[in-house]
């Protein structure tokens, strides 16, 4: 049968564009135009080309946030995703504990972004925090306000509470997705616990892993609420990442100009992301 | 109503920028209707791409070009241009 060809269907997408204008585009434009000149506020500006992009590109401030977001992405994706496999491999298939689980799972997805900086850094701190406090009382000495080392500790195992839930319960879709006739088949065959992870779960869940190990990605790789909550971005600039660095440059110091050179930078690689997401997704689906 | 839109702080220069971006779009949209189906193909990426991609492709990559080329170079950018243009083709091409 021929497909029937109707442009007249074009026109109900106008009200999302009129609201993709207004909320993106008109702001990006803005954002562009910024990135070119200066301003000392009350809506006068002056040209300054391509000044702030290359104060920024050789500015060792940007590279070293970058460089912090880089290995923040590394180090969570490294956790998170073997210990949510790990997780959902045990977690029941069937019974009472299967609901008691997914909802004890989903709890930290639920809770809002600046509320979980707020919890932790109340429970990190080493006067009433519960974990500051016994850390310390081990004998280990913990201070995420003044240790960089603690507070990328504490801002990594902030992370990991609130996200590898995420990743449990993807490998959970993809494992409970495996009809028992390939677990009969193995047993059959003697296979070990080790090759039906390999050969039968881990096949089966690669479309779900893929998608979480580029959605953790690109989450972690915009991180700003908790770590911003929880240390501010400090001690010194220890837990600056870009999107804190941009807003201490946008908002603190009213640099609109390289702020938003800085956010144009940003967005491009954000593109660049999305589209290596977009890209690795649908090829996938086109080999299936 | 008086529409102020000075906050938006439009330039000659910026305004140039986005509307080649405009009239790349348009000139893509009459491709499309003079031939339909965004003549999708597997090139050398090994993967399948249309009209469409290949133009985000070639824009997405000719920014990254003219901020290696600042950040490599100098602020003299029309050698970063016509490298994106051979860069846009190339895409275009071999895509």
């Amino acid at each position: 049968m021929e497909k029937t060809w109707n442009n007249k269907a074009w026109f109900l997408v106008l009200p999302v564009l009129v609201l993709v204008a207004f909320s993106a585009i008109i702001p990006l434009m803005t954002v562009v135009n910024y990135s070119v000149q200066d301003t000392f506020g009350n809506n006068v500006f002056f040209w300054a080309g391509t000044e702030w992009f290359e104060e920024l590109l050789s500015s060792s401030r940007f590279w070293e946030a970058m460089a912090r977001n880089l290995i923040f992405s590394f180090i969570i994706l490294a956790i998170e995703v073997p210990l949510g496999i790990f997780i959902a491999l045990n977690m029941p298939k069937k019974g009472w504990g299967v609901p008691v689980c997914l909802v004890l799972m989903a709890l930290p997805l639920l809770i809002p972004w600046n509320v979980v900086g707020t919890i932790w850094q109340v429970f990190g701190r080493n006067d009433i925090g519960l974990l500051g406090y016994y850390v310390n009382a081990l004998g280990i000495h913990y201070n995420y306000v003044q240790d960089k080392y603690d507070a990328w500790v504490t801002v990594i195992v902030m992370d990991v509470w609130h996200w590898t839930s995420l990743v449990v319960l993807l490998c959970y879709a993809g494992l409970v997705s495996i009809p028992d006739a390939f677990y009969q088949a193995a047993k059959i065959d003697g296979a070990s616990r080790w090759a039906v992870f390999r050969y039968i779960q881990l096949p089966k869940m690669k479309r779900v892993l893929l998608i979480a190990v580029l959605l953790r990605f690109m989450d972690s790789f915009m991180i700003y609420t908790e770590p911003f909550v929880v240390t501010g971005g400090g001690p010194g600039n220890s837990t600056t990442f870009l999107s804190i660095d941009l807003v201490k440059t946008a908002l603190g110091q009213f640099d609109l100009g390289p702020a938003a050179a800085m956010s144009l930078v940003y967005f491009l690689i954000i593109l660049l992301l999305s589209w290596v997401f977009y890209t690795v997704m649908t090829s996938y689906d086109a080999e299936r | 109503m008086n529409l102020d839109f000075s906050w938006m702080a439009w330039t000659w220069p910026t305004a140039a920028f986005f509307a080649t971006i405009f009239l790349l779009l348009c000139g893509m949209a009459a491709w499309e209707y003079a031939s339909p189906g965004g003549n999708p193909r597997i090139g050398v990426l090994r993967f399948e791409t249309t009209r469409g991609d290949r133009l985000f492709l070639s824009l997405l990559g000719s920014a990254f070009i003219h901020l290696a080329w600042l950040g490599l170079v100098g602020p003299n950018l029309w050698w970063a241009l016509a490298l994106s243009v051979v860069y846009a083709v190339g895409v275009f091409r071999y895509v």
